[in-house]
Formats: C-alpha cells, sequence, structure tokens
C-alpha cells in the first residue's frame, strides 16, 4: 500500500515538474506577456540608438558575455556567456516617441527563459550606469 | 524505505526540475574592471574601420574565420574548431583502462570564439578603443560538453595587442 503510494507520488512528480508538451514552447505563451515585456523592458531619455547598441555591447562585455552578432539597423545585440552553463541574451533598442529609446533584453538560460524579473534588473543597472543616465519603467 | 523514497523524490526533483539562473549571473563582478582593462587597448587614430579592418587581418593570421560583422556598431566575432586533445589526459585513460575501469571518455575537440569591438574614446573620439574577448567551449569522445568557459589569460591578451599594434602599424605603411 505504502509502496503504491510512493509510486503515484512519484509519477506525479514527474508530472508535474516534467515538461508537458514539447511544441508548445515554440512561442512559449503560457506566460502572461504583458508582464514578461514589463520586466524585459526599460526606457532611456536619449535618441541616439548607435551609441545606446555600443553601450549595450560594452555593458554585455562587462558581465562576462561574448558578442555573436550585432544589427545597427534593427537595432539588435546577441551576446552568449559561457561559465559552466550558456546564458545567451538578445538586447534590441528602439525609438519610443520623439525623446526616448526603448531598450528590450530578453535571455535563455541554458535551455530555458529567464523569465525573473532579478536577473533583468541586474542588467538595466550595470546598463544604467555605463549609459549615465536613468532606465525608466516602460509602461 | 521512507528515506529512500525521499531521497529518489529529491533527485527527480534536481533531474527534472528547473534548474535556476545563477544570482550573479548578470552582476557586475569585482574583476570586471581588472578584465576590461586586460582586454582593452586603446590606439591614437579616428578611423576606425581601418583598425577593424586590422583586426580582421589578424584574426585570420590566427586562423579564425570570421562568423559576423557589423562596422557601424565596430564588431567582428569569429570562430574556430580546434582539437582538445591532451595528451595527460589521454595516458591517464589509457591507464584507467588497463587497470579495468572501462573506457574514459577524453577531451577531443573544441570551438574557440572571438568577438572584437571597437569605439571612438576621448574628449574629442580621437582615440579607438578595442576590446577583445574569447571564449570556448570542449567536447569530449562522448560528444559531451565537458567545458565551456571565457579565456581569462593575461598572456593571451597580451600577445593579440602586441600582434594587432605590428598590424596597425604594417598597415599605415603601406605605399
Amino acid at each position: 500500500m505504502k509502496r503504491k503510494m510512493s509510486l503515484i507520488l512519484i509519477a506525479l512528480v514527474f508530472f508535474f515538474t516534467g515538461c508537458a508538451t514539447t511544441q508548445q514552447r515554440l512561442l512559449d505563451s503560457e506566460s502572461s506577456q504583458v508582464q514578461l515585456r514589463s520586466i524585459q523592458t526599460r526606457a532611456f531619455d536619449t535618441t541616439d540608438k548607435e551609441k545606446t547598441l555600443r553601450t549595450v555591447m560594452s555593458t554585455l562585455q562587462d558581465l562576462g558575455f561574448v558578442i555573436d552578432k550585432a544589427d545597427a539597423t534593427l537595432g539588435t545585440v546577441s551576446a552568449t556567456k559561457l561559465k559552466g552553463y550558456a546564458l545567451r541574451m538578445t538586447v534590441t533598442v528602439r525609438p519610443r516617441g520623439e525623446t526616448q529609446l526603448l531598450v528590450r533584453a530578453n535571455a535563455q538560460y541554458n535551455v530555458q527563459p529567464v523569465t525573473d524579473p532579478e536577473p533583468y534588473q541586474q542588467f538595466f543597472a550595470a546598463l544604467e550606469k555605463a549609459m549615465f543616465l536613468t532606465a525608466h519603467q516602460a509602461d | 524505505m521512507g528515506k529512500v523514497s525521499a531521497l529518489f523524490l529529491v533527485s527527480i526533483f534536481l533531474i527534472t526540475g528547473c534548474q535556476t539562473i545563477p544570482k550573479d549571473a548578470l552582476t557586475l563582478s569585482p574583476q570586471s574592471l581588472a578584465e576590461r582593462q586586460m582586454q582593452t587597448r586603446k590606439y591614437e587614430m579616428k578611423d576606425e574601420g581601418k583598425i577593424l579592418s586590422a583586426c580582421a587581418g589578424l584574426l585570420q593570421d590566427m586562423g579564425f574565420n570570421v562568423d559576423e560583422s557589423e562596422p557601424k556598431l565596430g564588431l567582428i566575432t569569429a570562430s574556430k574548431m580546434r582539437s582538445a586533445e591532451n595528451a595527460g589526459q589521454i595516458a591517464g585513460a589509457i591507464l584507467i583502462g588497463l587497470l579495468g575501469g572501462g573506457a574514459m571518455p577524453v577531451d577531443k575537440e573544441q570551438k574557440m570564439r572571438a568577438a572584437v569591438i571597437t569605439r571612438p574614446v576621448g574628449e574629442l573620439g580621437e582615440y579607438i578603443a578595442v576590446r577583445v574577448t574569447f571564449q570556448r567551449i570542449v567536447w569530449n569522445t562522448e560528444g559531451r560538453v565537458t567545458k565551456s568557459e571565457s579565456i581569462i589569460d593575461p598572456a593571451i591578451y597580451q600577445e593579440f595587442f602586441d600582434k594587432l599594434s605590428k598590424a596597425i602599424f604594417l598597415e599605415g605603411q603601406d605605399i
């Protein structure tokens, strides 16, 4: 009886912590998009996109990343940090109104999306310092 | 019995549960300033494109293939695959095999990556700062990743910049 119970418990554990279906992960739509966007986005009071992208790149370097690619026209930078794990980040910069730029970052830790607010707060704190500008919450 | 199944449960959580990102993954480490200094040199010239092309040439000299470049942002990334075989490790694996320990996987190959970023610095933008960063991934004979790391060896960066200084000087010399 006890044995049966523990078997069921184990099966349940697999069910909850293991992955439900694998196709859904293409769009990762189970997390709230609005919430995720606000965690990952900050606004800066500048319109200099190129300088902002260059600052993003040097901040990523300071954090131990090696830049993978960058595109000035699209305003994107991707980089990877290897330290026993693989942390990949993409940062995009685009204009918001006449006076601001929106900076959005998303990260992937090994094979998982990073959805905690804290790592993004840390990233933007480092970026603020390098930009000499305050990062505003974008919403 | 209870203890064993508890242990079992914990190990299942460890295996299937989520690994989370380390707390310090996106914070500036105390070494980050020293690393930046080690990985950066500035050159007194205004032509960023010229320095970038010298860097591309230098990476080629070192056997790298250029993967991506974006001159508007001063970026070149490059990579190369190399053997990661290491005589000491192979000897150890053979010894273990002889002692009846079975076949031990050893490091087989590695991918080495480099990114060079240039940017104008100084009050009038009279200098170009060049920062290079290297990293590598090592796979063993079973195809598993055994190392993934940044390369933090001052001698490597010193040699890179010695060569870059020479390359920039040589480029300046062509008639």
